[in-house]
């Protein structure tokens, strides 16, 4: 009811209740007068009746007024105060009350504006805490992702079902699996933020582990690890430590475990140099044991039989004689063959020997103060050091350049020579002659107090390296001349790597407390799960009459977060022609998929992709069908659980007539770019999704039970593609 | 009655020696290259020790002393191995597998016929 009616209503009742009374007194003394009075009484009104009726009027009239001002004080200002305080409560916290209605109303506004500012001055210290806590965990965040990128170890964190929640690139490098057939040697990486480490590594191994490692705590033993030697999926056979994650008492699982760390080396070269180690030993001891023998018996029968005849004796001499020579053949040969296993084992790391060169100068600027400068440096080249050892060797140098022979400036210089770099330390001035040069190479070294427990030669040696003086007359240049073995670097160059404005988001802890997937999977909230939402290009629209998948293409969704470094797209060969109709909808023409891997090559690696998680896909029984009909062939089975943004769609607004991806992107506000690429489209139907979510959970849909339910209950799903 | 040795060996270089050392010491000699034609030799030359190389084409020195030891005919015959496997786990192996003495390459010629005259002086 307005409130104008109210007053209204109000205002009749007050006059009716002043007539009614002055009716009733009326009514009353007229019944208390005698016959005579009350005719008296009837003239004098009859005859006053305008006067009484003006009187009346004016009575009525000085009512209206005073219950005016009284509603107005007492009804209208306590509800507008209401309405104030709603609006600071809810809507708008910096609205306050204005002072109105009566004295006592105006004092209550005035200690709910009171009430508000206090409020406010509250939230905003809260919301400053607030920031400064976030702006600190994002630093941390930064600070560890940059120092895990930086790790030479590869590294994996799981939680404890083994959902991948941090890893750095160098574990993504590692894990990769080629797709047998792909153009340019393409991999997917298998590590993926809330991806299952059991995609990797078998699950009964890191089981194995994790049981062995607890029953190392349950002995006593402090910080347990577990190690074990497993393949990875490209082959390299890796060394894995496996060390458990402690959770708070009310997370994780039994022993206070919320997860585990994976340390991963791969040790495929080591165990491939000591192979050849083994080889070489053998070649050694095997073979050089026969020609001895052949040689010693014949030499042993020669001289216990001075006596025998002339050709016999020349028999036995031809043999020693061969013997001999093959023996030297044989050393010859090993000793070129394993040149690098000969070496003593030494830590050794691979460096570019351009960053090992500006180390160097660093530290020669800094701690002898001599300028130094380049010349040619092949920057292209890779060496196997132990740093530090030889940047304080060529400092060693240049500190007795300065000091004996007053030289004023070095020059650096790296060049290949076949199977050497040559990395030459120049410089202009008095000759120095060879004697001086090899004493510095045998003498201890000793830098501002800083002892090296190596001569310069030493280190050189230990590097299979060797070390020369020369003299370039015509350039009236010197340099002292490092040869040292090129190595090829294990991985890409981290030039190559995401760098540190592009780095990906490696890690998410709020994995730690992602509950169960396998079990309960109908009942977890649908922001909480991991998503792969996929779609394929096609040759037409009908998997049944022969057409194919020429495309794929997948982004990944893991705690409400659409991961954009993660994607699988890959082309792929239909052994079919592309027709006029399909190449104009996808862009996609024959000769593009010439050369490329064929379906039963690509499922695998798809379905690992997929793994443990929920596939999405806009009208997602197109595409299935297209999966589900090579399950056969290739023995990959999608059978996870799928939600399609089309039925949802039709769940959210069930009155539209159209759900098509782009009316759905329109709705949603969703960029609609990159469209019919497989990826494009795939990327396009996660945003639509990720919107979708909150829209969902306000039709009270939570769970991922309850949004396949609600699909199943539209009337799109009723109709089977 | 002279004593007769086989020697089973595909190195020419070593059989020269060891015939001629054998015969010097007046034995009956005969000398095959490969496993296959030791164990032809072993039937009809009847040989009363092998010098038995353990690398040798077709069959291996120790396949060749198990089928040896194997037939209760030739129990009587001595098996010295002669092999530039020198690892305790060959050893063990060539003396499971039914050698008598094994010897690694190379090796001193007087220790090789003094073990020769020992096993067969054993034999009689």
């Amino acid at each position: 009811m307005s409130e104008k009616r109210r007053f209204a209503l109000a205002l009749a009742a007050a006059c009716g209740f002043v007539l009614a009374a002055a009716a009733g007194g009326a009514l009353l003394v007229a019944a208390d007068l005698a016959d005579t009075q009350r005719a008296a009484l009837a003239d004098i009104v009859a005859s006053r009746a305008p006067n009484i009726v003006v009187a009346a009027a004016l009575v009525l009239a000085a009512i209206a007024i005073a219950l005016r001002e009284l509603w107005r004080r007492y009804v209208v200002a306590p509800e507008q105060l209401a309405q104030d305080a709603r609006i600071m409560l809810v809507a708008n916290h910096a609205h306050r009350a204005p002072q109105r209605g009566s004295a006592e109303i105006a004092a209550l506004a005035g200690i709910f504006n009171d009430f508000a500012d206090a409020h406010a001055a509250l939230a905003r210290d809260v919301d400053g805490k607030v920031r400064d806590a976030n702006a600190r965990i994002a630093q941390e965040r930064n600070r560890l992702a940059a120092l895990m990128s930086e790790l030479a170890q590869s590294v994996v964190v799981c939680n404890y079902e083994g959902r991948i929640l941090l890893y750095n690139a160098r574990a993504m490098q590692l894990l990769r699996k080629p797709l047998a057939g792909a153009a340019g040697g393409k991999a997917h990486s298998l590590v993926g933020l809330g991806r299952s480490v059991f995609a990797i590594f078998d699950r009964n191994l890191i089981i194995h582990a994790l049981d062995s490692v607890h029953e190392r705590g349950r002995q006593g033993v402090r910080n347990p690890v577990a190690t074990f030697v497993t393949s990875a999926p490209a082959g390299q056979l890796v060394r894995v430590q496996l060390a458990p994650v402690a959770g708070a008492a009310s997370e994780g699982a039994e022993g206070g475990a919320a997860g585990f760390v994976l340390l991963l080396d791969d040790i495929t070269r080591r165990i491939e140099s000591g192979h050849r180690r083994d080889r070489l030993l053998q070649s050694l001891t095997q073979g050089t044991r026969a020609s001895l023998a052949n040689m010693r018996a014949a030499v042993e029968t020669v001289v216990s039989f001075p006596d025998m005849d002339k050709p016999a004796r020349d028999r036995f001499i031809g043999i020693v004689g061969e013997e001999a020579r093959s023996l030297s053949t044989q050393l010859d040969r090993t000793a070129t063959e394993f040149a690098d296993a000969l070496r003593t084992e030494w830590p050794l790391e691979e460096m570019r020997g351009a960053d090992l060169i500006a180390a160097a100068r660093r530290r020669i600027e800094a701690k002898l103060g001599l300028p130094t400068k380049l010349e040619e440096v092949d920057e292209s080249l890779w060496l196997n050091v132990d740093s530090y050892s030889l940047m304080q060797g060529i400092t060693y140098l240049a500190a007795r350049l300065r000091d004996e022979f007053a030289v004023r400036e070095v020059r650096f210089a790296l060049a290949p020579a076949r199977a050497l770099a040559h990395l030459d330390l120049i410089w202009t001035g008095a000759p120095l002659g060879f004697e001086t040069t090899m004493s510095w190479q045998t003498d201890a070294m000793e830098q501002g107090g800083e002892p090296c427990p190596l001569t310069l030669g030493e280190i050189v040696e230990r590097h299979g390296a060797e070390i020369w003086y020369q003299i370039d007359k015509p350039a009236q240049r010197e340099y002292f001349r490092i040869a040292i073995p090129i190595t090829r670097p294990d991985e890409a160059p981290w030039s190559a790597m995401p760098t540190a404005d592009s780095r990906p988001e490696f890690y998410d802890f709020d994995l730690f407390h992602q509950a169960g997937q396998t079990a309960e999977l109908d009942n977890q909230s649908l922001a909480a799960l991991s998503y792969t939402v996929f779609d394929t290009e096609t040759t037409g629209l009908d998997p049944s009459g022969g057409d194919e998948i020429v495309s794929i293409g997948a982004v990944r969704i893991v705690n409400g977060r659409l991961l954009d470094h993660e994607v699988f797209e890959q082309l792929v060969d239909p052994l079919r022609p592309m027709s006029a109709e399909a190449t104009a909808v996808t862009g996609i023409e024959s000769a593009m998929l010439q050369g490329q891997p064929t379906l039963d090559r690509v499922l695998p690696a798809f379905g690992a992709f997929c793994a443990e998680t929920v596939l999405v896909a806009h009208n997602a029984a197109f595409d299935l069908r297209f999966l589900h009909m090579k399950e056969q062939a290739t023995g990959v089975r999608f059978s996870q659980p799928v939600l399609d943004t089309l039925l949802l769609s039709a769940v959210l607004h069930a009155d539209l007539a159209t759900h098509a991806l782009e009316d759905i992107a329109e709705r949603m506000g969703v960029n609609p770019m990159g469209r019919h690429t497989a990826v494009g489209d795939a990327i396009m139907t996660a945003e639509v999704f990720l919107r979708m979510l909150p829209l969902l959970a306000e039709k009270g849909i939570h769970t991922l039970g309850e949004a396949r339910a609600a699909s199943q209950k539209t009337w799109l799903a009723r109709l089977t593609y | 009655m002279t004593k007769k040795i086989l020697i089973a060996d595909d190195e020419p270089n070593i059989v020269v020696s060891l015939e001629f050392l054998m015969k010097q010491k007046g034995y009956a000699v005969k000398v095959v290259s490969n496993g296959k034609d030791a164990l032809d030799a072993i039937a009809d030359f009847a040989p009363d020790l092998v010098l038995l190389d353990v690398m040798m084409p077709v069959l291996s020195g120790y396949e060749l002393a198990q089928k040896v030891r194997a037939n209760p005919a030739w129990a009587g015959i001595r098996i010295i191995m002669l092999s530039a496997k020198g690892r305790d786990v060959e050893v063990t192996k060539g003396m499971a597998v039914g050698a008598d003495a094994y010897v690694t390459k190379p090796f001193s010629t007087k220790d090789l016929v003094a073990k020769v005259e020992e096993l067969l002086r054993e034999a009689e």
